[in-house]
């Protein structure tokens, strides 16, 4: 049979120090990132802040220097501009308060390029306006979405196995989620609606791996009533990091597809789904699991009973 | 056959047979006669970021519709207490829901009180208040009514918007309310949305008004019974707007609601298009004694407050029709045209979302989208034969099965398919060898333990159930979340993430088993190829 890694042994429970400074820098990046956001300081999708994007084709390439002149002398003052990666197209951004009337904006912004350079072939690829009252509304909808889901699963998780489990899941999952705000912020990405979707997915779908680690976990304290907390989790992992490690490869492969030949309008909704992927593996190494075993370790040091409950199942 | 197999096999193939049926009206353009009779009809929709198209959520302005009808009603009553010879001072409305009643006399007020207590029923009256030598009477619509008024503006507003789509032409529109008090627009595959914007959100009230003669719009004061409107001339050279000020009488002598039709036509003189209106015989009668009034006087024809054309009345008009004329292209003519058709707003609409994606990009969205789950079912396709080998294609056969009844399941719903559905299904893709793959690893464990490959294989399949399991449910919790909070093409995802998902848990845990059931059940396999 052929196998990626063979017998492994390696001490990834001893490495947890180093493995918690690298996740707590994450996660506090990825805190910063959401402080940001709240903040308006962050790249926001017009979906939450409401405003006006249209994207617009060019027959033949357009500096921005001259699209920012274009719209200036168009009677434009205030907007953003954003180079798409394929073709010659330009994503103009106006921002909620400029005073433009809603169905208005995809005539006056190609309006202003035909003017400043005539001959130039302009082409409406998509208009997105969204009004204040939308924004306010989705931005709620969203905390909701994204407190239920996470609640969702902590209920789940805790049920089937039992509550120290359920917070080594969810402090990996919230690791993950944060992990995603954390590189769309670095890279600059716009934070919008296929974001959330993105991180939505992930955060059930990174689970998968945390479940197989754990269920080891449990299976092998069960076999193993007398050796340490420490020997049982990392011969769990690594009994599992093969499989861990090609559930995630066959999903990184369908998404690393979507990535590169996806096209632009799920590029960067792909890029949140990979950096979930990736970081799922590792979270459900280098996370749930120790924190489930400090949680293990405290409870024993109280003096109760060194396994986990029995499982309800 | 190995025992349950038969049956299970029968499950798997009917699915398929079901699947490849429900997929028909998808897959082929035109469905024979025969076909439509009794078999399913539902395919699956590209959505509008797919096929391109104009996604609108309009929000109604229902108070505004209330204050209509008082102001209605406010009118009502002055023409009531003319004819009565009953003498006010002012009659306006003076709140969102309160027309209120100044008279100079105290027993004018108990004849106003009665007359109103008749007449306007389902109205509250305020009781007469005195106020320096004046009498108020007021009258209130009650909450209920109001609500009932807001609830009707909207169902209203949805019909005239439905109409004016339908006499535009737009294939498969839809048209839905939303909330309290948003309409939801979704036009496929439009070709020139901004026009179809304005004449969705216009709220086309149409009146005639007369024009108030001898007060200057600039200068000095206007008369309370007046207001001033502007006529915008285009300049049809030099495209400059120039906006001429006009003072007309508040009151409205005809409305847009007493036309039968509305038809573009061609001024044979200066080949220029106008707008030729027919009155109903109310309108007509209307028509034809203000235009017998008032010869030699101006009447302004205002549209939303815009005054279109303010002509001489030069003789007395019977017949009941009339023109509008101002600076028409032959499509905004025609655009007048419908909304006249299809009538008035009952309250102006404001457009608080537009989505609009032109054909281009969809085009190129989805020929991207396919050509990217087509290579990433292959990586994975290529990858699980390699490393699993036949075991490795059973999975693959699964996934393919997988993708065959999730596309059957979303035909027989009518489900939409969006960009990130695609991307929804790539990723299903990957995750739906994963059960297999968890399945795979416990078997080659089992196997190195040393037991036989059937006896590895209920091994493997039993212990991996509840981890595939788990992680089917917390995967479903997100989706069907997404699916409630999301809209549009989030929603696509979600439809398309939550039946892959349960699908998925099918075809792992019995439609794979099956196969490897067929080839191991005798007990005599030596070698699993795994």
């Amino acid at each position: 049979m052929m196998e990626l890694l063979g017998k492994t042994n390696i001490d990834f429970i001893g490495k947890r120090n180093i493995s918690f400074v690298i996740s707590s820098i994450i996660s506090i990046i990825g805190i910063i990132a959401i402080i940001q956001m709240a903040r308006g300081a962050a790249n926001m999708g017009i979906d939450f802040t409401g405003g006006t994007s249209v994207q617009l084709m060019f027959d033949k390439p357009l500096a921005l220097a001259d699209a920012r002149k274009a719209l200036h002398s168009g009677g434009i003052a205030e907007f953003e501009l954003q180079e798409v990666k394929e073709g010659n197209k330009l994503l103009v951004k106006l921002p909620r308060k400029s005073a433009l009337a809603v169905g208005k904006a995809a005539e006056i912004v190609p309006a202003a390029f035909v003017k400043a350079q005539p001959g130039l072939k302009v082409t409406v690829d998509s208009t997105t306006e969204i009004g204040p009252s939308i924004g306010d509304k989705l931005r709620k909808d969203t905390i909701i979405a994204v407190a239920i889901s996470m609640l969702g699963i902590i209920c789940y998780i805790a049920w089937r196995f039992d509550f120290k489990f359920g917070i080594g899941a969810v402090v990996a999952t919230l690791h993950d989620v944060l992990a995603m705000f954390a590189a769309y912020y670095l890279f600059g990405k716009e934070f919008n609606l296929l974001f959330i979707t993105a991180v939505l997915t992930i955060a059930g779908y990174s689970l998968t791996d945390t479940v197989v680690v754990f269920d080891r976990i449990r299976e092998n304290l069960h076999k193993d009533l007398k050796g340490s907390l420490h020997k049982i989790f990392n011969s769990s992992i690594n009994e599992v990091l093969s499989r861990s490690i090609i559930t995630s490869l066959t999903t990184f492969l369908a998404a690393i597809s979507l990535f590169v030949w996806g096209g632009e309008v799920i590029h960067d909704f792909s890029f949140a789904l990979l950096v979930g992927i990736v970081v799922g593996v590792y979270s459900s190494v280098y996370v749930a699991s120790p924190v489930v075993l400090l949680l293990e370790q405290r409870a024993m040091n109280k003096g109760e009973s060194r396994t986990a409950q029995p499982v309800k199942a | 056959m190995p025992k349950g197999a038969g049956w299970r096999i029968a499950l798997i193939a009917a699915f398929v047979v079901l699947s490849c049926i429900y997929l028909v009206p998808t897959l082929s353009p035109k469905l024979p006669e025969w076909w439509k009779g009794m078999l399913p009809k539902d395919k699956i929709h590209l959505g509008l970021d797919l096929q391109g198209g104009t996604h609108l959520v309009l929000e109604v302005e229902t108070a505004k519709a209330v204050e209509g009808t008082l102001d209605l009603v406010a009118t009502d009553l002055e023409d009531t207490l003319n004819s009565k010879n009953l003498r006010f001072k002012r009659i306006s409305r003076t709140a969102s829901d309160k027309v209120s009643i100044v008279l100079y006399e105290k027993d004018t007020a108990a004849a106003v009180q009665k007359l109103i207590k008749d007449k306007y029923r389902d109205y509250e009256i305020i009781p007469t208040i005195e106020e320096g030598g004046m009498v108020g009477v007021a009258l209130r619509m009650k909450e209920q009514d109001i609500q009932d008024r807001k609830d009707k503006a909207v169902a209203q507003a949805l019909e005239t918007i439905r109409n004016r789509i339908d006499q535009f032409g737009v294939s498969e529109p839809v048209i839905a309310r939303q909330g309290i008090n948003q309409i939801v627009v979704q036009l496929p595959g439009i070709k020139d949305p901004q026009r179809a914007i304005a004449l969705i959100g216009r709220t086309a009230r149409l009146e005639f008004k007369m024009v108030k003669e001898g007060v200057s719009p600039t200068g000095g004061a206007i008369p309370e019974d007046s207001e001033v409107l502007y006529e915008k001339h285009t300049d049809p050279t030099t495209g400059a707007t120039t906006e001429i000020p006009l003072v007309v009488h508040k009151k409205a002598l005809i409305t847009g609601d007493l036309l039968t039709d509305a038809q573009v036509r061609i001024d044979s003189q200066f080949n220029q298009p106008y707008v030729g209106i027919e009155f109903n015989s109310l309108g007509a009668r209307l028509f034809d004694q203000i235009t017998a009034a008032n010869v030699n006087k101006r009447f302004a024809i205002v549209l939303d407050s815009n005054v279109y054309s303010a002509p001489v009345i030069r003789e007395r008009i019977s017949g009941g029709s009339a023109q509008i004329s101002g600076n028409f292209t032959e499509k905004t003519a025609s655009d007048l045209a419908i909304v006249l058709r299809a009538g008035a707003l009952p309250a102006p609409v404001k457009i608080i979302q537009n989505v609009t994606v032109g054909a281009s990009l969809g085009k190129d969205s989805i020929d991207k989208g396919l050509m990217a789950g087509g290579i990433g079912v292959a990586l994975v396709i290529i990858f699980m034969a390699i490393y699993y080998k036949l075991s490795g294609m059973v999975a693959n056969l699964g996934m393919v099965l997988n993708i065959l009844y999730l596309m059957g399941a979303m035909s027989a719903l009518g489900a939409t398919l969006t960009l990130p559905g695609i991307a929804a299904i790539v990723l299903l893709v990957g995750m739906s060898v994963d059960s297999n793959v968890i399945i795979f690893e416990r078997i080659r464990e089992e196997l190195r333990l040393g037991k036989s490959p059937k006896s590895a294989l209920e091994a493997g399949y039993d212990k991996a159930f509840l981890t595939i399991m788990d992680s089917h449910v917390t995967a479903l919790i997100t989706a069907a979340v997404l699916f409630q909070f999301g809209t549009g093409p989030v929603k696509g995802f979600a439809v398309s993430l939550s039946l892959g998902i349960m699908i998925n848990l099918f075809t792992s845990l019995m439609g794979t088993k099956v196969i490897f059931d067929l080839f191991l059940h005798k007990g005599n396999v030596k070698k699993m190829s795994i």
